[in-house]
């Protein structure tokens, strides 16, 4: 029989057998609904039906205080950045319908850019749609085929998928492990290019890198040094600059990837540097060229808050008041917190298992708190955790009422004793 | 035991904390399909090697090892 005529008596109408795209998600799956089916709440649909200020909205007709944003300096209702908003959104339209290096550049961004190298003290500044596209855009240009990144095994997702858009060799260091970080640097071909990948705050334990230590390593290999502080903006350091500012390394570091969708409260990503030739980057950087750039609204809302995030040493101070004092509370009631001081506005508090942690979650949420569940692989291999992450317009007196609920939660579920 | 040998038997060791279903170990064992090792442990015992060979396993280098057997002769290569 040859192939044709075998070809000719399968039946038309029969499909062909193609493997199940969804497949590979089959563990997955069956993990999510095993966990739904002890009757808890989704943790990653949640719905805020109304949002009445940086900390508190309404979900399911509850009043309930947010303590699982990213607003830490509690930007979002500030009356002039919305004002901001408001204006370029009438002058300059809902959208600009263009790449950055085309249609999509307005002075509205060329002000943010301006505004961001007033702000670090930079010579120059580049305004991404967000900072997922910063990361990834950046990494995977500066390090090209026989290039290195070197990078902190906990590195979020966008510097993780940074490096896979590019062809560099990447090599990866134990989380905030100095001597690691060194030891791979000495094994690395000296002449070869190294960037050095780095986070100020590291948003799932609120654990803060010694940039001090690990900055000066990475020159001595003559590796560049990108940090990412996306956690740290606005509350780190004298000028809000970061944990590089803080630790006093900021001027040897060669490129600061920053986010507006933290503290500056809108959305948008950046990257900031003193390199002669960063500008360079706007036309071979994929993520910045071939997407469209921010609304006008947004990059009006940011400059605002950008500016106004230099002058905010109160709001910085407040902040870490609040994050001392939920951290002593939280220990005081008997929980397991990640870092033993509060280093940062994120305090993560340690839960044995994925049931557990979602269980607490809910009795939270009932009780009119909202925190974010994070779980592997967000998380390192086998850590559960809930993340509060404080912000400058929490009260005193919600700063305690959030203790209470933890108080409440814990002894109703069992985390902490009765 | 030939270095090799001497090779496997250390990468055997520091698989056995990893090792949570007992899988008896060879050649062709595989990480994720005989052991179900998912990426983040994967991720851990590739420090782990890092560390105790005094090498660098690139990221680029580890999506090619699947099985006990390629990945000891990924340390051979890199000490030599
Ligand atoms: C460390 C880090 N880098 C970058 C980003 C991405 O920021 P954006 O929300 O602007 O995409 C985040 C936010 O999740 C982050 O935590």
């Amino acid at each position: 029989m040859n192939v044709t005529t075998e070809q000719a008596i399968v039946p038309e109408t029969e499909e062909p057998q193609a493997a199940d795209l969804f497949d590979k998600f089959a563990p997955l799956i069956q993990e999510r609904d095993n966990l739904l089916a002890t009757g808890v709440r989704d943790p990653f649909a949640i719905v805020m039906d109304e949002v009445k200020s940086p900390t508190e909205a309404v979900i399911d007709g509850k009043d309930t205080i947010l303590l699982g944003t990213y607003n830490y300096m509690g930007m979002t209702f500030d009356p002039d950045v919305i004002a901001a908003g408001k204006e370029a959104l009438e002058k300059f339209g809902a959208g600009t319908t263009g790449s950055r290096v085309l249609n999509g550049t307005y002075q509205g961004h060329k002000a943010c850019e301006e505004a961001l190298k007033d702000f670090y003290g930079m010579d120059h500044a580049m305004v991404f749609s967000t900072g997922y596209q910063a990361n990834l855009g950046i990494v995977s240009t500066l390090a090209g085929k026989g290039d290195y990144v070197i990078l902190d095994a906990d590195s979020h997702a966008s510097i993780y998928d940074g490096c896979f858009l590019g062809n560099a060799d990447i090599v990866r260091f134990r989380h905030n492990n100095a001597e690691n970080l060194e030891k791979r640097l000495a094994k690395l071909p000296p002449g070869a290019g190294k960037l050095v990948v780095l986070e100020g705050v590291y948003s799932m334990l609120g654990d803060i890198a010694p940039l001090d230590v690990m900055v000066p390593i990475a020159k001595k290999y003559g590796a560049m040094i990108l940090v990412d502080e996306a956690h740290s903006m606005g509350f780190f350091g004298e000028h809000g600059r970061g944990v590089a500012e803080a630790q006093g390394v900021l001027d040897q570091v060669d490129f600061i990837i920053g986010t507006f969708s933290k503290s500056v409260g809108t959305v948008g990503g950046f990257c900031v540097s003193n390199h002669p030739k960063t500008d360079f980057l706007r036309l071979v950087c994929r993520p910045y060229t071939f997407t469209a750039s921010l609304p006008p609204s947004v990059v009006a809302t940011a400059t605002t808050s950008i500016r106004k995030l230099m002058h905010a040493g109160n709001k910085r101070a407040h902040l870490w008041e609040n994050s001392k004092r939920l951290h002593q509370g939280l220990r005081d009631l008997g929980f397991t917190l990640a870092t033993d001081e509060p280093e940062s506005a994120i305090l993560a508090v340690l839960l044995p298992d994925q049931e557990k942690a979602v269980r607490m979650w809910q009795a939270l949420l009932e009780l009119g708190l909202y925190v974010n569940m994070a779980r592997p692989p967000a998380t390192p291999a086998g850590v559960y955790l809930l993340r509060c992450s404080l912000c400058a317009e929490h009260s005193a007196e919600q700063v305690e009422q959030i203790l209470g609920m933890f108080e409440a939660a814990g002894k109703a579920t069992g985390s902490i004793p009765q | 035991m030939t270095d090799r040998a001497t090779t496997f038997a250390s990468v055997e060791a520091l698989i056995e904390p990893f090792n949570a279903k007992g899988v008896e170990l060879g050649e062709s064992t595989t990480f994720a399909g005989d052991l179900e090792w998912d990426s983040l442990t994967v991720m851990d015992f590739v420090a782990s090697i890092e560390d105790e060979f005094d090498i660098v396993i690139t990221m680029n280098q580890q999506a090619e090892i699947e099985t006990v057997g390629q990945l000891v002769d990924a340390v051979e290569e890199s000490k030599a």
